[in-house]
């Protein structure tokens, strides 16, 4: 029984933000939920394939949660924390059937039990599914019971609202936030006893991506600034198959790969003929000879690498572009309905042409980042998993203030492996939710004078009066481009001293050219300029602790390749990167940290990679001389 | 190093000229803009309103200030872009240069008119999640402990299900519906007409074992003022729904609920 008033605040609406507001309002903690869009709209409803959960049918084969977790592991490059992976690789079958029980339609078999699919970094099929739109059927389902929570006065959402910064009581306890009303642009605080950030990834920081529009990464780089630490901001993951587009890149599943897609060009250069003319004899399927054990499943980080070299270091891409073929025409369009509905109706809505008939042309996109804020954790004694409801767990060094989801840097390591996106989404809000309510139910939500919540109030007020009448010439959309550009070509599939020397220097002059903003609207009403302005200038910020991290890593790890480190450095590099702001020169300072690697040590991660046949050499990955590269 | 999409004969370079109805706010007049645009018939709408968002200049060369509109996910599965181009509600982010652009060059959009104006191309559209919390659109589980699975289901039922559940509250079959009225007072909106969206998601639930437990609770809404009966068969919504959901089997299955409720009720008094 709780004897003080608690209430928490969760920021963000995806996935994880509606688990975190699901568990405190079952738990009795009265909710205040915050989002810049309406929640069912968040940037969870674009992932695709799946999700994954150990299974009856894999587990007679000889798969077990054990399994998914080393997988995981491995899949990661051995940089994630093994106790929370642990944990949520056994909580994962659970999360499954309470999906079930929420009504999320999974993929069925003929006798009714949930379908699965085959994904990246497993011989097992594990993933379980709703089509190809997996992500929007499981956000849906928790947005349906938050909806009810709300009729039951459980849960008070704060849609169209934007999180300015975190509130921090003189003892260095969260005690709610600032946050604006996009419509009135009314700057408001918020009193919290904990306070959840859930808000999602930083694609905007690369330019294009396969990310929302509304993935700024704003939101961490603000809690970054007001003292919460960055972790493993460098690992930033390139999806292998995306369709390039003019606004964003547009994603093309994993799942294509699990249920039989294949990758290839034509083994000729400059072969220029239709793709349905070009006997199988004469096509190099070079992720199969080269990793001949997972084939077109290997993870991500190999995947992207392999097509990159192959289009841009060795130009074997399709017609000399960038570009590779993802062939599922040999699967039939009616198993292809089914199976990838929702990704095969995007390629034809966007590319024009017909998947079952024409192979669908492809390359790697910025997708997700395994950085995000650091938090910490409480272990079982053995290290096998954490100990439920401790207050700390996904905590950030900001006692009160957690991060839940893809703004967590937990569980992923070095490189996700597909379908574990959602899964530790839900997992953060379901195991961690009790955490939270456990903080929250010892924390008073009036106990901070209310000195600290005006003060929050009048300082963001002060920065948007000043972004207002900004009389500099900067254009925001075109720091924004610049910014894109620049952490594309230089931190994203390669990346070497020199090159990230460069960004460096870019970003700083970025940084300096975003207090000279000018905007075209400086109106109070709906001002979708400030609001983007804003974001801009923090994305800079965060760019340069993911640039820094970069810099500091002298070593290649999963996504993390550098020409000049090609290879893994256990020795030095088996740990965490924490990227700390310093307020008082406005830079980055860089430290590292011990991973937890107790229960599973670490090995070579090869995936089975054999040489090269004659004719298709790999020569190394290079790295691109000018932003605009390829 | 990310590609750049193809610069090929069949996506010729194009400047087009966008007219856009704009309002500053909900109180203010409306007023047409006109912006000209160099793009690519593969390109999309939303990619011609970020360039406007980037360079405020209309036709004659004066400046003015961003337009507003709402987007997220540009893949067509978050429902936050439809407006209503060229006459005709849709997502922008799915409707692609080469396939709306006019004679002249020329695309028209304004914003939705069954939806209050928030600014512009925005618009307010609580009262389709209003609509949700009516018609009870969830399953009422016991909670988030480990209870086992759910109930089993065939593929057929998966499939019909599935397709109604990729809803994603667009608007669209609402801006099209004739006897969906712009309503902007939130008292009245448990009375006006639910519409297509809700009464599928009715369906949906009734459909789902565990959330027919609330079968009777939503047809009773749909029974009552602003229900199912107000639907006049236009069919309009299955025409503009941007997922190809059955929006008037839907509407058709409720309805016989509806009726079947009425007389239980009649006989049993409840």
């Amino acid at each position: 029984m709780a004897t003080k008033q608690s209430r928490v605040i969760v920021v963000g609406g995806g996935l994880a933000g509606l688990g975190a507001a699901v568990k405190s309002a079952e738990l009795g903690v009265q909710v205040d939920l915050f989002s810049i869009v309406p929640v069912k709209r968040s940037h969870s409803v674009c992932a695709q394939g799946g999700i994954n959960a150990c299974n009856e049918i894999a587990r007679q084969q000889g798969y077990s949660e054990y399994e998914h977790f080393d997988e995981s592991i491995y899949g990661g490059d051995f940089l994630a924390n093994q106790p929370p992976v642990y944990e949520m690789a056994h909580w994962a079958p659970r999360i499954i059937d309470l999906l079930d029980r929420m009504g999320v339609p999974f993929n069925r078999t003929k006798e009714g039990q949930r379908d699965l699919r085959l994904f990246g970094g497993s011989l097992y099929k594990r993933t379980h599914f709703a089509g190809a739109t997996t992500g929007q059927q499981l956000i849906y389902a928790f947005d349906e019971q938050v909806r009810r929570f709300e009729t039951e006065g459980k849960v008070t959402k704060y849609e169209h609202w934007e999180f300015l910064r975190p509130l921090i009581a003189a003892d260095g306890t969260c005690c709610g936030i600032v946050a604006q009303d996009l419509r009135t642009m009314q700057v408001r605080a918020f009193r919290a006893s904990a306070v959840v950030m859930a808000t999602g990834g930083c694609g905007l920081v690369f330019g294009k991506s396969t990310n929302s529009v509304m993935c700024t990464g704003g939101a961490a780089s603000r809690c970054y600034q007001h003292g919460a630490w960055y972790g493993n901001g460098e690992f930033i993951q390139v999806h292998p198959t995306a369709i390039p587009g003019h606004d964003k890149l547009r994603l093309m599943s994993e799942s294509a790969r699990g249920e039989g897609g294949r990758v290839w060009v034509p083994r000729r250069k400059g072969d220029h003929r239709d793709p349905r003319q070009i006997p199988d004899a004469e096509r190099w399927y070079f992720l199969e000879e080269k990793y001949p054990k997972y084939g077109n499943i290997v993870p991500r980080d190999i995947a992207t690498r392999e097509i990159f070299d192959v289009c841009v270091n060795q130009g074997m891409g399709v017609g000399g572009q960038n570009q590779v073929y993802l062939d599922l025409t040999h699967l039939g369009r009616e198993y292809m309905d089914r199976k990838l509905g929702g990704i095969v109706e995007t390629y034809r809505k966007f590319v024009g042409e017909e998947p079952s008939e024409v192979p669908m042309r492809i390359f790697p996109g910025m997708h997700y980042s395994m950085g995000g804020l650091w938090t910490t954790y409480t272990a079982k004694p053995d290290h096998r998993g954490m100990v439920y409801g401790a207050p700390n767990n996904m905590m950030t060094n900001i006692p009160g203030l957690y991060a839940f989801g893809e703004v967590n840097y937990q569980f992923h390591g070095a490189n996700r492996l597909g379908a574990n996106a959602l899964l530790s989404c839900i997992f953060d809000g379901i195991f961690s939710g009790a955490s939270v309510v456990a903080w929250a139910k010892d924390h008073a939500v009036d106990a901070v004078p209310q000195q600290v919540y005006d003060d929050g109030v009048a300082a963001e007020q002060a920065c948007m009066q000043s972004l207002a009448q900004g009389a500099g010439g900067e254009n925001p959309y075109q720091i924004g481009k610049e910014l894109g550009d620049e952490m594309t070509a230089a931190a994203t599939v390669v990346k070497s001293e020199a090159r990230l020397l460069q960004s460096r220097t870019k970003l700083a002059e970025l940084r300096d050219r975003s207090h000279r903003m000018r905007l075209s609207d400086s109106g109070m009403w709906t001002n979708q300029n400030m609001s983007y302005a804003r974001a801009v200038a923090d994305m800079v910020i965060l760019a340069q602790a993911i640039v820094e991290g970069s810099i500091e890593r002298k070593e290649s790890r999963g996504s993390h390749y550098r020409t000049d480190y090609p290879t893994r450095n256990d020795e030095r590099f088996l740990k965490s990167t924490l990227a700390a702001y310093d307020p008082a020169t406005g830079g980055c300072r860089i430290s590292f940290e011990d991973v937890d690697t107790a229960l599973v040590p670490p090995r070579v991660r090869t995936y089975g990679e054999v040489e090269a046949p004659a004719g298709a050499p790999t020569p190394k990955v290079a790295v691109p001389a000018s932003p605009n590269a390829g | 190093m990310i590609a750049s999409p193809n610069t090929t004969s069949a996506n010729p370079v194009r400047t087009i000229t966008v007219t856009i109805k704009r309002q500053n706010g909900p109180a203010e007049q409306p007023r047409w803009e006109s912006f000209q645009v160099e793009t690519q018939d593969n390109a999309n709408l939303t990619s011609v309103l970020q360039s406007i968002a980037a360079h405020p200049v209309t036709t004659d060369g004066s400046a003015t200030t961003p337009v507003v509109y709402d987007s997220g996910c540009l893949e067509e599965v978050c429902g936050s872009c439809a407006m209503v181009i060229n006459g005709r509600v849709r997502p922008a982010c799915s409707a692609l240069i080469g396939q709306i652009v006019g004679e002249n060059n020329t695309i028209t959009i304004e914003p939705m008119g069954k939806f209050p104006v928030v600014r512009d191309l925005s618009v307010d559209r609580e009262r389709m999640f209003a609509a949700l919390r009516r018609v009870k659109a969830w399953v009422p589980i016991d909670g988030t402990y480990d209870l086992g699975a759910g109930p089993r289901e065939t593929p057929d039922r998966q499939e019909t299900r599935y397709v109604m559940s990729t809803c994603m509250s667009c608007g669209c079959c609402l801006e099209a519906c004739p006897q969906y009225q712009k309503e902007a007072d939130p008292q009245a909106w448990d009375t006006s007409f639910v519409g297509a969206a809700a009464i599928n998601q009715a369906r949906l639930f009734n459909m789902h074992a565990t959330g027919a437990t609330e079968k009777e609770a939503r047809l009773e809404v749909l029974t009552g003022e602003g229900g199912v009966n107000d639907c006049g068969n236009a069919q309009n919504c299955v025409k503009v729904c941007p997922k190809e959901i059955p929006l008037t089997e839907s509407i058709a299955a409720i309805g016989r609920d509806v009726t079947v409720h009425a007389v239980k009720k009649f006989f049993t008094g409840r």
